[in-house]
């Protein structure tokens, strides 16, 4: 099953205040998401991304810098290049046009790695937990 | 006889004493009238004998130039030796006298042929011919003509070379020359005796085009092991079996007898071949018929329906599909073993088939009826009509083979076109779309969608959208209609899949879109062949 990675809803830079200043997908000296090259149905050449493996860093304006991790097991297919060219897209469409990356997982994976992932609402408890408990 | 001349004695002569039998000793004898193999066995036992014969009397008055020391000297020297020594292994034998043989065969029962195994002895009488014709009759096929195609075992060549080295050191010996090539085939004799009892028994002709085939597999299990001996001989002809079968294919064997040298070949095998002590067995006899195409089109009213059955582990996600529907009935008319079923392109199971509807064809494999008359095959399109009311077909006829390729260009180079439902996020009015019936040959460049990607390379794919109409509803729906090259998704092209396809409405509209309903108007192409319905 395909998975795309994009921001989550609460991540601090789709919080109001925040300009990007760039994107880099170079996160090593050695290994640059850009140069990802897949081909044939298996997509074999792809890098393997564990779940804390870097897809990204983002700087914003005001001297921050977020590092985005893939959060899933699979190989890299393609990571999106038009949030290079047009930054604004990650933040005005975050969850379709501005997209950080797409993994393919193991087929075999496929099965635990959606059980281990959080349902929107889920999710929404996560948020509104963490919002009870800090104030 | 009168096939038979004086240089060809010596070859009946000791072939006849070896226990060859009489077709075979004609093949030696490059004997190639087919009407002579075809008579009675007997018959064909007693001129050989009285061919012999005359010649002998010869001899006793006269003796001929070349023949005549070597004849007088085996039978003096061959008075002591007992009729064992056929089976010997080791170099070539002395030849018996045939006067001795002749009063044993007279009384005794027919000796299976060292050569042919009995495939030219039991296996051109009658009672086989029967056998197969029973098969062939109870198998309830439909056919017009037939092939009859025999799969020999690979031991039957090594005897055949062992019988060759035998003749040609005779004739060596005495000083008489012999071309391999004339040699008749033992496949080849076969058939002339086989072909015409069959082709009466069955009431159709025999021919090599035909598309119904009559097989028959023989075994000789009791000399499979004769070939092994080539396997250390030339190793490099046996290479492993990808399945159980035996290493020892006869096109292996051949292979192997081409390069084998004499001296080693006959190191290895008697020469005269043994006489076997069975005939051989004919372990299948099957029948097949050539697969017949049929083609046509189809409509799909249902966006519950895929095309083909969509089973997931073991189960079944969607109820029947396109090609089942259509193909059950073909089934049960043609009375195949199994179908192929293939279209130009197709579409999504949410996805409508409207207009002429989609050129498809189904390859039926292993027919038992194949002719079909036009009025049948409406019949045949009525029942399927009748059948369903997700799908219907129109232009149900028979094609051919090479026909299937028509419409396998079509898939790639016709244009099809489209009704789309698309919804937006902002409100639009008339004006807004309205600019969109202007565009021409827009050009879209689609990566591998991501609800393919997982089973489809990751490229690029460049498409262009022919003529666009739009037909507005009301402030967030409005209707497409397009016309496009063939392989672009209409889908994607919608909603942008996430960007990846460019340009897209969305971003043509500067709005979110997304597609909730789409037709297919029209598959462009012409084929098959528009009958009058």
């Amino acid at each position: 099953r395909i998975c795309v990675i994009t921001l989550a809803e609460a991540h601090p830079l789709l919080q109001s205040g925040k300009t990007i200043k760039s994107i880099n997908y170079q996160i090593s000296a050695n290994c640059s998401r850009l140069q990802n090259k897949v081909s044939g149905k298996s997509k074999r050449g792809a890098q393997f991304l564990t779940e804390l493996a870097p897809l990204c860093r983002i700087s914003s304006s005001d001297g921050e810098e977020y590092t985005i991790y893939s959060c899933i097991r699979g190989r890299l297919i393609e990571v999106n290049e038009n949030i290079l060219s047009n930054p604004t897209i990650l933040q005005e469409k975050p969850s379709t046009e501005g997209y950080i990356a797409v993994v393919l997982p193991k087929f075999e994976e496929s099965k635990s790695i959606t059980q281990g992932l959080l349902t929107q609402k889920e999710y929404e408890e996560v948020l509104l937990k963490r919002l009870n408990s800090s104030s | 006889m009168s096939s038979l001349t004086e240089k060809d004695r010596p070859i009946v002569q000791l072939l006849l004493n070896t226990g060859t039998c009489p077709r075979c000793i004609l093949r030696f004898c490059c004997v190639g009238s087919q009407a002579l193999y075809r008579h009675p066995y007997k018959d064909l036992m007693k001129d050989l004998r009285e061919f012999l014969k005359n010649n002998q009397e010869k001899e006793d008055t006269v003796c001929s130039e070349v023949v005549d020391p070597p004849c007088k000297r085996i039978r003096l020297e061959h008075m002591e030796e007992g009729p064992d020594d056929l089976n010997h292994n080791g170099p070539l034998q002395q030849i018996p006298s045939v006067n001795d043989e002749n009063a044993a065969m007279e009384n005794s029962p027919v000796k299976v042929c060292n050569v042919c195994l009995g495939i030219l002895q039991e296996f051109c009488e009658v009672d086989f011919v029967k056998k197969v014709c029973q098969k062939v009759n109870s198998a309830d096929y439909q056919f017009t003509s037939f092939v009859f195609s025999v799969s020999l075992p690979p031991q039957l060549s090594v005897r055949e070379r062992a019988a060759w080295l035998l003749v040609k050191q005779e004739m060596g010996n005495l000083g008489l020359s012999l071309t391999k090539d004339d040699i008749v085939q033992l496949k080849e004799a076969y058939k002339w005796i086989i072909h015409p009892q069959l082709s009466e028994e069955l009431g159709v002709p025999a021919d090599g085009k035909s598309l119904f085939e009559v097989s028959v597999v023989f075994a000789h299990p009791e000399t499979d092991e004769e070939c092994h001996f080539l396997a250390t001989a030339c190793p490099d002809c046996f290479k492993p079996a990808k399945n159980k079968q035996s290493v020892f294919t006869r096109m292996a064997v051949i292979k192997a007898l081409e390069k084998i040298k004499e001296e080693d070949f006959l190191k290895h095998f008697p020469c005269p071949p043994s006489s076997p002590k069975n005939l051989c067995v004919a372990l299948e006899i099957q029948c097949n018929n050539g697969a017949v195409f049929v083609a046509g089109r189809y409509n799909k009213y249902s966006r519950n329906l895929p095309q083909t059955p969509w089973i997931i582990d073991g189960e079944r996600k969607l109820e029947s599909s396109v090609e089942e529907l259509i193909s059950e009935h073909l089934m049960a008319e043609f009375k195949a073993d199994s179908f192929n079923f293939s279209s130009s392109g197709r579409e999504d199971v949410d996805v409508r088939t409207l207009g002429n509807g989609r050129p498809f064809a189904i390859e039926l494999v292993n027919p038992r009826r194949i002719h079909f008359t036009a009025e049948e095959m409406k019949g045949l399109q009525q029942t399927i009509n009748n059948s369903s009311d997700k799908i219907q077909v129109r232009d149900l006829q028979l094609v051919t083979r090479s026909a299937i390729g028509r419409m396998k260009e079509g898939e790639e180079e016709k244009t099809k076109t489209y009704s789309a439902l698309i919804w937006t996020d902002k409100a639009i009015q008339k004006e807004d779309i309205a600019f969109l019936d202007d565009i021409k040959e827009l050009k879209l460049d689609q990566k591998t969608p991501l609800r393919v990607l997982h089973r489809r390379p990751l490229a690029v794919r460049c498409r262009i959208i022919h003529t666009m109409k739009s037909e507005y509803i009301d402030e967030h729906h409005f209707r497409l209609h397009l016309k496009t090259q063939a392989g672009t998704y209409i889908k994607e092209f919608v909603h942008g899949d996430f960007g990846r396809t460019k340009p897209n409405i969305g971003s043509l509209l500067n709005r979110t879109a997304d597609i909730l309903e789409l037709d297919v108007e029209s598959v462009d192409v012409d084929w098959p062949p528009t009958l009058d319905n």
